[in-house]
């Protein structure tokens, strides 16, 4: 095509270029299609999915693990009994004593720094005892690292399963609030307003303990006091308003649009207007929500469980394996060191791929400024 | 404005007294913590359970115990179920370290924030704003007490040194120098996760104003980048970093810094919170929320009015 200087554009310059290339060049392209391919293009958001899927398939493996490499399941103990370490049988738990804080090593005479320690169990053997014990042991003797995948696969639960329950219920109300308006508005957005003034993890602790102690059996539903669901139940539900008030905002904002009107006034039933118009609209949103809720999930489930109103003991889970590799932390750092390294890893690979999902799917964002 | 500002208060007022209610409702409602067995001890015969259910008011109906519960709780005469200690008084003893925590901890987290947030904005898609986005980025995926346990055990229990005095905290007029050295750890713990969250708002919303008409006409003017930056552009960026600044601190302040406080053992109110919850002790937590809520209210109504000065097109009518 010849070169135009640009006082030759005109109104129909647009309208005769297209004509010129062929009608296969100019494909139209779906939304969702130029998206994938923003994020394609992203290789730092690619690596941290990987990162992510990748940690999610090795704790789904766990019991490969604990059944063919460290022959112990996540809650066998081992108080009394040897491993063998080279060759040399050793003790898996040994006797406590005072420990001095600056070794780790017995105390000596005349130290003033120093820690009474109960029972000190055995240290990371990495490859040593023969695939046992590649983290160590806790007082109970029990494998750290397939505790630690075992606990993985519950915090992954946890974090997935609040995540989908908390944003499913959080698009209904918030498109309820936003659709129908009025009192059904005003009732949702004062719900949303009043778990605002609760800080969440006093809320999430509140709830959790209080559960951890019977169980919940009311209105034809049985949870018994152990059970994950708890833990689960309770986080998605102090989020619901941390993620409906934003959608609500949007959907009140679409609703004004002439699409909606014009579909209303076809004679679409609410339902039809929220779930085939509105709701594909805010999908994107909902998506990178859901990204960003499964991180912040595994560090309130982390933390409740930390502060003993999430996961229950036995039961494995990161922010418990945390709580109890605190009481040893002076002689075994490992135990508290590995799943608080393994939750950082997770939630940074979430966060950095929500931060890519939300940039490819949202152009307009100048988050991403490029120069 | 005055209409205003009485209607917050009202409302504020109002869902304070709904959050107790719902906490009332989750104890209650949910079997198995039967005060009156706590407060008679584990080798009570049945006749004094039976006894202190009657004077405590346990075999009331519902309504009758919360509203009981609310007239002690303004009376100042709540008492716990464990320890029988005064909640009011026990709340008000957890305040200074409470205070002291979210005040150095805010202090350090805004303006790291700010500079985190500036300085990543003004070399955006830099080498050194991709280093400080992750940096943010991990940070923010740090839970807060593993990030206290660490840094407790490795620069106060002799991982590495023993730089810091090993938990507790010191009074204030009790030794400045010792509050102060106390209190380093936990400030920056606490302040880690916000700095990274601050940055990146700060940065998006930085950003944003930079592709303003008025900024570009600043530029046109001639004036400096410095002046622009400071004058034009920050004034405007920062109003939804100070909003979430009143309402974040608001929420520390009423006892969201559970964690930090447990990990390094402050008695501030938070530790308060979580050890009544741990004792399944009613009163003491009925307190807590009503003291959380009531700054995170009250805060939510300043947010409102500064945001109303700061940008006249959302003054309230």
């Amino acid at each position: 095509m010849a070169q135009r200087t640009e006082s030759e554009f005109t109104l129909d310059t647009a309208a005769e270029l297209a004509a010129g290339e062929s009608a296969a060049t100019i494909r139209g392209r779906s939304p969702w299609y130029l998206a994938w391919r923003r994020l394609r293009r992203n290789y730092f958001a690619f690596a941290a999915l990987a990162l992510f899927v990748l940690i999610v398939v090795v704790c789904i493996l766990a019991p490969l693990y604990a059944h063919h490499v460290a022959h112990s399941g996540p809650n066998d103990e081992h108080v009394v009994g040897t491993v063998s370490v080279h060759g040399h049988p050793q003790d898996i738990v040994s006797q406590g004593g005072n420990i001095s804080t600056k070794t780790g090593k017995p105390c000596a005479f005349g130290e003033t720094t120093c820690k009474l320690v109960p029972s000190i169990p055995i240290g990371p053997q990495w490859g040593a005892a023969g695939g046992k014990y590649v983290l160590g042991a806790d007082v109970l003797g029990r494998d750290i690292a397939v505790r630690l995948l075992y606990g993985g696969r519950n915090s992954l639960l946890v974090g997935i399963g609040s995540s989908a329950i908390c944003v499913f219920f959080a698009v209904l109300l918030a498109l309820a609030a936003g659709y129908f308006g009025g009192w059904i508005d005003f009732a949702i957005t004062r719900f949303f307003d009043l778990f605002y003034a609760f800080p969440v993890v006093l809320l999430g602790i509140a709830l959790g303990s209080a559960l951890a102690i019977n169980g919940f059996h009311h209105f034809g539903i049985n949870v018994e006091s152990g059970s994950l669901w708890i833990p689960l139940l309770v986080i998605s539900y102090v989020l619901i308003p941390y993620v409906g008030r934003p959608l609500r905002g949007q959907v009140l904002s679409l609703r004004e649009k002439e699409f909606v009107e014009a579909s209303i006034s076809q004679g679409a039933s609410p339902v039809r207007v929220m779930f085939s118009e509105l709701l594909p609209n805010i999908t994107s949103s909902v998506l990178v929500f859901f990204t960003l809720i499964i991180a912040n999930n595994i560090v309130l489930e982390a933390a409740l469980s930390f502060l003993g109103a999430g996961v229950q003991d036995p039961t494995p889970s990161w922010g418990k394996l945390i709580a109890q590799g605190q009481q040893l932390i002076v002689t075994r750092p490992a135990l508290a060191l590995a799943p608080g390294i393994s939750i950082v890893l997770t939630v940074l690979a979430l966060n950095i791929f929500g931060d890519g999902l939300r940039d490819a799917l949202d152009p307009r964002a100048k988050v991403r400024v490029e120069h | 404005m005055l209409t205003f500002l009485a209607r917050r208060l009202v409302g504020a007022l109002l869902v304070c007294i709904v959050v107790t209610f719902i906490v009332f409702v989750i104890f209650i409602v949910v079997p198995g913590g039967d005060p009156a067995q706590r407060i008679a001890g584990k080798n009570a015969t049945p006749q004094l359970i039976e006894n202190i259910r009657h004077t405590w008011g346990f075999d009331k109906p519902f309504y009758d115990q919360y509203w009981v519960m609310l007239k002690k709780m303004f009376s100042g005469d709540l008492v716990s179920y464990t320890s029988q200690q005064n909640v009011v008084s026990q709340i008000v003893q957890g305040m200074p370290a409470t205070f002291s925590l979210t005040i150095g901890a805010g202090i350090i987290w805004l303006f790291f924030g700010i500079v985190v947030g500036v300085v990543s904005a003004v070399k955006a898609g830099r080498t050194s704003d991709r280093l400080i986005t992750v940096l943010a980025l991990i940070g923010i995926s740090m839970p807060v007490f593993w990030l206290g346990i660490v840094c407790r055990y490795y620069f106060a229990e002799g991982g590495v040194a023993f730089i810091f005095p090993d938990g507790e905290y010191v009074g204030l007029t009790q030794n400045p120098f010792q509050w102060f050295w106390h209190l380093f750890l936990p400030w920056i713990v606490l302040a880690v996760l916000f700095i990274g969250f601050y940055g990146r708002v700060l940065r998006g919303n930085i950003l944003d104003t930079i592709n303003e008409d008025y900024v570009r006409t600043a530029k046109a003017k001639g004036l400096p980048p410095r002046r622009i930056l400071r004058k034009h552009v920050l004034r405007t960026s920062l109003i939804p970093v100070i909003t979430l600044f009143g309402l974040d601190f608001a929420s520390v302040l009423g006892g969201g810094a559970i964690l930090t406080e447990t990990v390094f053992d402050l008695h501030g109110v938070g530790q308060y919170a979580a050890q009544s919850i741990n004792n399944f002790d009613l009163p003491p937590i009925m307190g807590v929320t009503m003291y959380g809520a009531f700054f995170i209210t009250i805060f939510s109504v300043i947010v409102d009015l500064f945001y109303a000065y700061l940008d006249p097109r959302i003054r309230p009518t």
